[in-house]
């Protein structure tokens, strides 16, 4: 019983894909998987192996083929939109569209789903953004518009954006891209300390796999075979990380925990 | 978000503006008429002559009144039109409002040739020509309103919209090729706009309608900031995006579609209010950017037609041509001065 407590979202043998009235194309199919509350957890997989769909499954942007996602073990098509909104809250890869919104008031929208018709901020919703700008250390940035902003600080602002929303979960498609080595570092770093710090359960997609196996306290890996989770020392362990690629260019290095090119 | 309390300076100064531009407004026209005397008429003691009563009454305070609803609702519904779409170049009519208002204007004025005598009888009374702009706004309304339901790309919405515009600009251009010199000249005249020609019981029926959009738009100021992010952050954020773009698209279209019935189809405003006001105002919430647009609006419609009835003179010059002359260098002014697109 308390193991099930422990579980914040899980998947029941989900099917993911695109449905349309003449076909089904079935990207991925039999995924079960439950994610531990509290802890950081990477998705890992190749290009084209559907990591988007099934993120894009988990967020409710589009509904399974078949099976349930379960988030709090409640059925995700159970929530309505503004609950969902208060457990789940997103970083997506597209950009803002309003690139003249400053840091605040980017910010300061990931409370919408607790503020009134007009969308007035009460002092809890202040100091929740105050909060949310400091833990992610970003507190100077507060009155600069997002267009003057590099690519990693507004990585920043969108991750406090969504630490304001103030939910269990916070799910992330491909937090590190377009950033430098040390910004990626940084990023995941920093995921992985609110983690900690704020008991949050954080999913991100991610092809920093070195990084994922050191800081992740789960990995999930997808693979044509299927969809595995587990610890990564145990991944590798299984040598599930060598059927991730194919096996012509880079071979998985058991020691190292990451990916050589073959001589 | 910070408050509108934060502009509240600015607020009072556009405010003072507005209610300057009113006065200058119903203080100019082709009979001059003291400022003393206006103040008396507004509060509707008597004037020096019973005509500047009457004139200031039944003719300026109507038109005043007129740039002022047609100013603020073209405003605030390019406002909405450029964050639903998240594109600079939305304006109140991109869904094809006053093509579908033109087309209807088209039909009754230029369309009786092509009809037959019949129409000619109970043509071109005013109300003819409101509600056949209302009727023909209201059609491509639908239209566009069954296909958003359909279709979830808002980007696809903006080009059927224009889409929409192009068949009744081909429309109207086959009518006008069968219509007579003289029937081409009148709607030629209605394209120019016309802000003076409402009594005040049209202009309180203007009204009602004009106030459900402004409702409907108050109340789309929380979804309008999510839409700011981007419809998937939007969604993710607990907004309902087809029942918020649905509210956005009825409101635009109630204060676009009334405008073009009662003034014409009255140019640029729409696209260049919520610039300037972009410009003016360094910010992207609504809470600020509503009003502040509708004041905005408000004032430069009545300088514009202000100048199209050059003071002292009987020409009133077309109010449409007026606004693109005033407004375009405006804009052009600012983008140059500020080196940089807002939006």
């Amino acid at each position: 019983m308390e193991n099930k407590n422990n579980i914040i979202l899980n998947t029941e043998n989900l099917s993911i894909g695109y449905a349309s009235k003449k076909e089904r194309t079935i990207i991925g199919s039999n995924i079960n998987i439950n994610l531990n509350r509290g802890e950081l957890i990477g998705l890992i997989g190749a290009n084209g192996i559907g990591k988007s769909t099934l993120l894009r499954t988990l967020t409710n942007v589009q509904k399974p083929l078949e099976g349930t996602v379960k988030i709090n073990d409640k059925s995700l098509h159970k929530y309505d939109a503004i609950d969902l909104a208060k457990v789940l809250s997103l970083v997506l890869t597209e950009a803002v569209s309003s690139k003249n919104l400053s840091v605040f008031e980017l910010v300061a929208l990931g409370r919408q789903p607790y503020t009134n018709w007009v969308g007035s901020l009460s002092e809890y919703d202040m100091n929740k953004v105050d909060e949310a700008l400091k833990l992610i250390n970003i507190t100077h940035l507060k009155h600069k518009n997002c267009f003057e902003l590099s690519d990693g600080q507004l990585q920043k602002a969108m991750i406090a954006r969504a630490l304001a929303q103030d939910t269990d979960m916070i799910i992330l498609d491909e937090p590190t891209t377009h950033l430098d080595m040390y910004h990626k570092a940084y990023i995941l770093k920093l995921l992985q300390k609110l983690t900690q710090e704020t008991g949050k359960t954080i999913l991100f997609s991610s092809h920093e796999i070195d990084l994922a196996i050191q800081l992740c306290d789960t990995v999930v890996v997808m693979t044509n075979d299927g969809v595995v989770s587990d610890q990564p020392c145990n991944l590798i362990a299984d040598g599930v990380f060598n059927s991730l690629f194919p096996k012509d260019l880079i071979i998985f290095d058991k020691k190292t925990g990451s990916f050589k090119v073959k001589k | 978000m910070i408050d509108a309390k934060t502009y509240s300076k600015s607020f009072i100064i556009i405010i003072l503006v507005l209610v300057g531009c009113f006065v200058l407004n119903i203080s100019l026209g082709s009979v001059h008429i003291p400022l003393q005397d206006v103040f008396k008429s507004i509060i509707g003691s008597s004037t020096e002559q019973d005509t500047w009563l009457y004139i200031i009454q039944n003719y300026r305070l109507p038109k005043a009144f007129t740039a002022i609803l047609v100013g603020s609702g073209l405003g605030i519904s390019g406002l909405l039109m450029q964050t639903l779409f998240r594109n600079p170049l939305a304006g109140p009519f991109v869904l094809g409002i006053s093509s579908g208002a033109s087309l209807g204007v088209a039909l009754i004025i230029l369309g009786s040739s092509v009809f037959g005598g019949l129409l000619t009888t109970l043509l071109v009374s005013k109300w003819s020509i409101v509600i056949a702009a209302s009727f023909g706004s209201f059609l491509v309304l639908i239209s566009v309103m069954v296909v958003s339901l359909k279709i979830r790309d808002t980007m696809a919405i903006l080009i059927i919209g224009l889409m929409f515009s192009s068949i009744t600009a081909a429309i109207v251009s086959v009518l006008s090729y069968f219509g007579s010199a003289q029937q081409l000249q009148q709607y030629v005249f209605w394209g120019f706009g016309s802000l003076g020609n409402l009594s005040w019981n049209e202009l309180g029926i203007f009204f009602i309608i004009y106030c459900f959009g402004i409702v409907l738009s108050i109340f789309s100021i929380k979804s309008l900031n999510s839409l700011l992010l981007g419809e998937n952050y939007a969604k993710s954020l607990g907004l309902n995006i087809k029942r918020s773009r649905l509210l956005i698209i009825i409101a635009t279209s109630l204060l676009a579609g009334t405008i073009t019935a009662f003034a014409g189809p009255i140019a640029f405003i729409g696209l260049a209010i919520p610039h300037m006001t972009r410009q003016l105002f360094n910010t992207s919430n609504h809470k600020v950017l509503l009003p502040a647009v509708f004041l905005f609006g408000a004032i430069i419609m009545l300088i514009c037609d202000s100048i199209a009835q050059i003071p002292n003179s009987d020409y009133t010059l077309p109010i449409n041509a007026i606004t693109s002359l005033i407004g375009a260098p405006v804009v052009i002014w600012l983008l140059v001065r500020k080196r940089k697109m807002i939006f």
